[in-house]
């Protein structure tokens, strides 16, 4: 039997949602493995939402909203743009970059909504299942999904993606605005940096380990290792145990 | 229509949940059944998982105060206030001048029938001083508004005198500003002019030349400026126009880009001016026309050469632009401005006279440049917008609103990215220092929601309980 990916879509109730119901009423025929999801704006879709989808099993999710400028509720598909990227950014890291998709479709492009879901569901076919679903989902993909979750919620992510245009695009009190790509670095580098923190807290909950062990497991040089733990310990989240011989092993403090 | 039977039921009619298996299932996968009824089973239990996490929500009902503020007293403004006094609703208008009238003020004829500008403004002003329920305060700009739709508390400023007025509407008639023209062409405001300074001198009856050469698009479309003005070339053809009447050996050139002159009205009045010998030499935005002390020189693609053309008075079409107080005007009301800092309507087809915030509207030049009869259209137009708000006692909002609930208080860092996100302005922070969520201005996209960096903020009705709840469902794991 082939294989038959489960799709989730997240629909738009004013343009994407509503191309996809004249799709229906135009009979317009497409694969259907897609299930959809319907928000209000493709503003709303929490980048909790496609890490947690993945989580599940979920083989591929594809985010639809107004094309730019056309958006009801005037810029929401912008704020759903750039919380995307951010969720393309952690995926890359596991290769799961190719398992979403933005698009924008309008309610009048029924034809459209048909031809992106059909060539999104091979897209996905040719990704082969998802290794975080199954019977036997990979567990280690499942951790790093996990950890980039957790990553995306921090306090540290949001704020940066939720303040990405008004930083890049507007001007502050001072008169200064922050140059895209001075921002995309600090950006990239945030995505980088709380990846591989969260990675580390969900060893930690797992068991207490020391810099080696840690940077053997996430494949990072044990200074990178070193340096995060030390920001962790400033922010209360783990804490040294005890020592092993001459090696330092440190444990989480936070519940997961 | 199923929330109405919902409501019938004696149920709150947020208690409802919609599973598309017709137009997203049925229609769409007629020839593969057996997956369209896997599909649809997903969907019920996606849909079934929501339901089970539905909550019901209250409307709110807002009153309405039955007066408009229209700002602008031009022509756009004065129509608008017109119409809404005679439709019995007490209406304020303000203008930041000393006198009503904005640009027909300045204005000599008015094309394409050539009325008398001060005719029509006179008309105008005492049809407004008869108006019942208007009340006219000039000298008066905006300081201050709060509120929304229904009741907006507004403080005005008239002389160093502040008034406090309470508007369920305000519709925005600022108008326009003229490109200052220094430093363009040469202008020195005595033998190289602007079409508002000529228009002065034809209604003075203080014209003394005979070689008349006009430049159109100066200062607009090009890179710094890029939109058409859309009046210029009919001032142009008018002023040409009037000066043929008067001084029929006159040679007038107007040297064009493209000539706009759209409708059937318009584009025979250009005619016309071919016929009366007004002559029409068009020059490229890369090789602009060169002025010298008494000609001028133009390069013509046509004969690929120059063309000089002497001239004792060279008269300059300069763009409308935005008034420089928009930007001030526009944080007040919490409405935006587009690159050229016109106001920006709230769709360009489908609600051009509307703004975003509701409650508040746009007529005339203030969004884009228009001549006047455009400007009466749009003040109509705004007038009956009002209307459909006034005409009513009350509003009934949205439940479906995001909300800060009183347990997530204590999560709330007061980062303030959701009042940055927020398209409506509906998010502040009150007395308190708190983050509240004003229901009547909230739309319900749910950016805010899916950006609080504390997640303290619920979307109602798309709480993330219950779009993970439809997440899992298909997932295949137990609901949450």
């Amino acid at each position: 039997m082939s294989f038959e990916p489960k799709i989730l879509g997240f629909l738009c109730n004013w343009c994407s949602y509503a191309g996809a119901d004249l799709a229906g009423v135009s009979r317009i025929q497409y694969p259907p493995n897609i299930r959809v999801i319907r928000v209000m704006c493709s503003g709303r879709i929490d980048p909790e939402f496609i890490f947690q989808g993945f989580m599940t099993g979920i083989d591929g999710i594809i985010v639809m909203g107004c094309h730019p400028g056309d958006c009801h509720y005037i810029d929401g598909n912008y704020e759903a743009e750039k919380k995307f990227r951010m969720v393309e950014k952690f995926l890359s890291f596991i290769n799961f970059d190719k398992r979403i998709r933005l698009e924008w479709v309008s309610a009048s492009e029924g034809a459209r909504f048909a031809e992106v879901v059909s060539s999104f569901t091979k897209q996905i076919k040719d990704q082969g299942p998802s290794p975080a679903g199954g019977v036997n989902p990979d567990e280690e993909i499942s951790e790093k999904l996990n950890a980039m979750n957790m990553a995306a919620t921090s306090y540290r992510m949001r704020a940066l993606v939720g303040r990405e245009r008004a930083l890049t695009e507007q001007e502050n009190v001072y008169g200064e605005r922050i140059p895209k790509e001075k921002f995309d670095a600090l950006f990239d580098q945030a995505i980088h940096d709380e990846y591989i923190r969260h990675r580390i807290l969900v060893s930690l909950a797992r068991d207490p380990k020391s810099v080696k062990d840690l940077a053997i497991e996430i494949r990072a040089e044990p200074s990178e290792i070193l340096e995060h733990i030390t920001i962790l310990k400033g922010r209360s989240q783990v804490n040294f145990d005890k020592i092993v011989g001459n090696t330092p092993i440190y444990v989480n403090m936070m519940e997961i | 229509m199923f929330r109405e039977c919902v409501l019938e039921a004696d149920l709150n009619k947020y208690l409802f949940n919609f599973v598309n298996i017709r137009d997203q299932c049925t229609w769409v996968h007629m020839k593969q059944p057996k997956e369209a009824f896997e599909k649809a089973k997903d969907l019920l239990k996606m849909g079934i998982a929501k339901a089970t996490n539905l909550e019901p929500l209250q409307t709110v009902k807002i009153s309405v105060n039955p007066t408009a503020l229209v700002v602008g007293g031009g022509v756009a403004g004065m129509s608008a206030a017109l119409s809404l006094s005679k439709q019995g609703f007490k209406t304020y208008l303000i203008e930041k001048e000393n006198k009503l009238g904005g640009r027909l003020n300045n204005l000599y004829k008015l094309f394409p029938y050539n009325l008398d500008a001060s005719q029509v403004l006179n008309n105008k002003i005492s049809e407004i001083q008869n108006a019942k329920n208007l009340t006219i305060y000039t000298s008066t700009i905006i300081k201050k508004v709060d509120g929304f739709i229904g009741n907006f508390e507004v403080e005005i400023e008239q002389d160093g005198k502040f008034i406090n007025i309470i508007v369920g509407t305000i519709i925005i008639a600022v108008g326009s500003s003229l490109l200052n023209p220094h430093t363009l062409f040469a202008y020195d405001g005595k033998v190289r002019i602007t079409q508002q300074e000529l228009e002065i001198k034809l209604k003075n009856n203080d014209l003394n030349a005979n070689n008349i050469v006009m430049i159109q698009c100066v200062g607009s479309r090009i890179e710094e400026r890029q939109y058409c003005s859309s009046v210029c070339c009919m001032t142009a053809l008018k002023n040409a126009l009037i000066i043929k009447e008067m001084n029929p050996n006159a040679n007038i050139t107007i040297l064009f880009r493209d000539l706009y002159t759209p409708g059937t009205i318009y584009e025979k009045y250009y005619r016309n001016a071919r016929e009366k010998g007004i002559l029409f030499v068009r020059y490229n935005v890369n090789r602009i026309p060169e002025v010298k002390e008494d000609q001028i020189i133009v390069f013509n693609e046509n004969i690929g050469d120059d063309i000089i053309l002497p001239y004792d008075l060279l008269v300059l079409s300069i763009p409308l632009i935005a008034n420089s107080d928009n930007k001030e005007l526009a944080q007040k009301l919490k409405v935006p401005l587009e690159i050229n800092k016109f106001f920006l309507e709230a769709h360009v087809k489908l609600r051009p006279i509307d703004f975003a915030t509701d409650g508040v509207y746009i007529a005339g030049s203030g969004k884009w440049p228009v001549d006047i009869t455009e400007s009466i259209t749009q003040g109509y137009a705004a007038a009956s917008r009002v209307s459909t708000i006034l005409a009513h006692k009350g509003l009934e909002v949205e439940g479906a609103t995001s909300c800060l609930p009183e347990w997530n208080k204590g999560l709330c860092k007061g980062c303030e990215v959701c009042i940055n996100v927020c398209p409506y302005h509906a998010i502040k922070k009150n007395e308190l220092d708190e983050i509240e969520i004003i229901q009547a201005l909230c739309k319900g996209c749910g950016v805010c929601g899916a950006t609080c960096s504390k997640k303290a903020i619920t979307m109602n009705h798309f709480t993330n309980e219950q779009i993970m709840s439809e997440i899992l469902a298909l997932g295949g794991k137990e609901a949450i």
